[in-house]
């Protein structure tokens, strides 16, 4: 497994040097705003991403709620929490793009707004996860999930449902993309997932060592005689 | 540019910030396993 790991960081980390190669290199340069539209092949990877972290969160959760699985428990903290990673990239890197083509870091616009409940409500969800201290923190962490993850759907519709300044989506939405750029903008996805999907890996072995050892801890407290406690 | 570049570096800068978080979470489990050990 570990091989499997090294091998996959690898190839990840090859990956990513050609995407921010094609990125900053072979991507055309847009017309009307520059380069500055090359923060589009970081912003809309991390941005998915996010979302498919977060729908994983979703499932993880809707999982554990009926079977009381502790993998899943472990699969949906480790999903929101990278998903918050990512979520931070996205909310860095648009008002880095926003400054120079709008003029402004932030407007409360309702992609934006929501983005940024978004982000609040996992950010939440793993508060509730790190200083809870009631054993039904999971069920209540799972519920809370469920709630959040009704806040994806609607920020990635909110360019359809409402008038803002956001642009158009890429892809199945009113705005279009010339080849190459979608080219560089899929291999910097791929990039980006390969690279989720390490995090993942590694933080969910963290999990599971951790549970291991609180377990073992508990077990070593109780069999401890009475006279060295 | 300059916000080009500033968008790129802070990616990366985000994504080593958790990385570090990671690595010191394993180094405190491992800690811990070892003190567990100890105490057997």
């Amino acid at each position: 497994m570990k091989r499997i790991f090294t091998v996959f960081a690898l190839l990840t980390g090859i990956l990513l040097s050609y995407a921010l190669y094609e990125a900053l290199i072979v991507a055309p340069t847009e017309k009307t705003m520059g380069d500055v539209q090359r923060i589009f092949y970081y912003h809309v990877p991390s941005a998915w991403t996010a979302f498919l972290l977060f729908t994983t969160n979703f499932v993880a959760s809707v999982v554990y709620l009926i079977r009381r699985s502790a993998a899943a428990d472990a699969l949906a903290v480790v999903s929101a929490e990278v998903g918050v990673v990512f979520c931070t990239v996205v909310l860095v890197t648009g008002p880095l793009w926003a400054r120079p083509v709008w003029g402004i870091w932030w407007t409360w616009d309702v992609r934006l707004t929501s983005t940024l409940v978004l982000w609040l409500i996992y950010v939440s969800y793993l508060m509730l996860r790190r200083f809870s201290t009631s054993g039904e923190t999971p069920v209540l962490a799972a519920a809370l999930a469920i709630f959040g993850a009704l806040d994806v759907p609607l920020v990635y519709f909110s360019i359809w449902i409402f008038r803002t300044q956001h642009p158009q989506p890429v892809i199945g939405g009113g705005g279009s993309i010339d080849p190459r750029m979608l080219h560089v903008l899929l291999i910097n996805w791929a990039a980006f997932l390969g690279f989720a999907l390490l995090i993942c890996w590694s933080r969910y072995r963290l999990e599971v060592l951790k549970r291991e050892v609180e377990e073992m801890q508990a077990l070593t407290a109780l069999l401890q005689p009475r006279s060295s406690r | 540019m300059n916000f080009l570049y500033a968008a790129y570096a802070a990616t990366w800068i985000i994504h080593i910030c958790y990385l570090v978080i990671l690595l010191v979470g394993y180094r405190r489990v491992r800690k811990q396993i070892e003190e567990l050990r100890r105490g057997q």
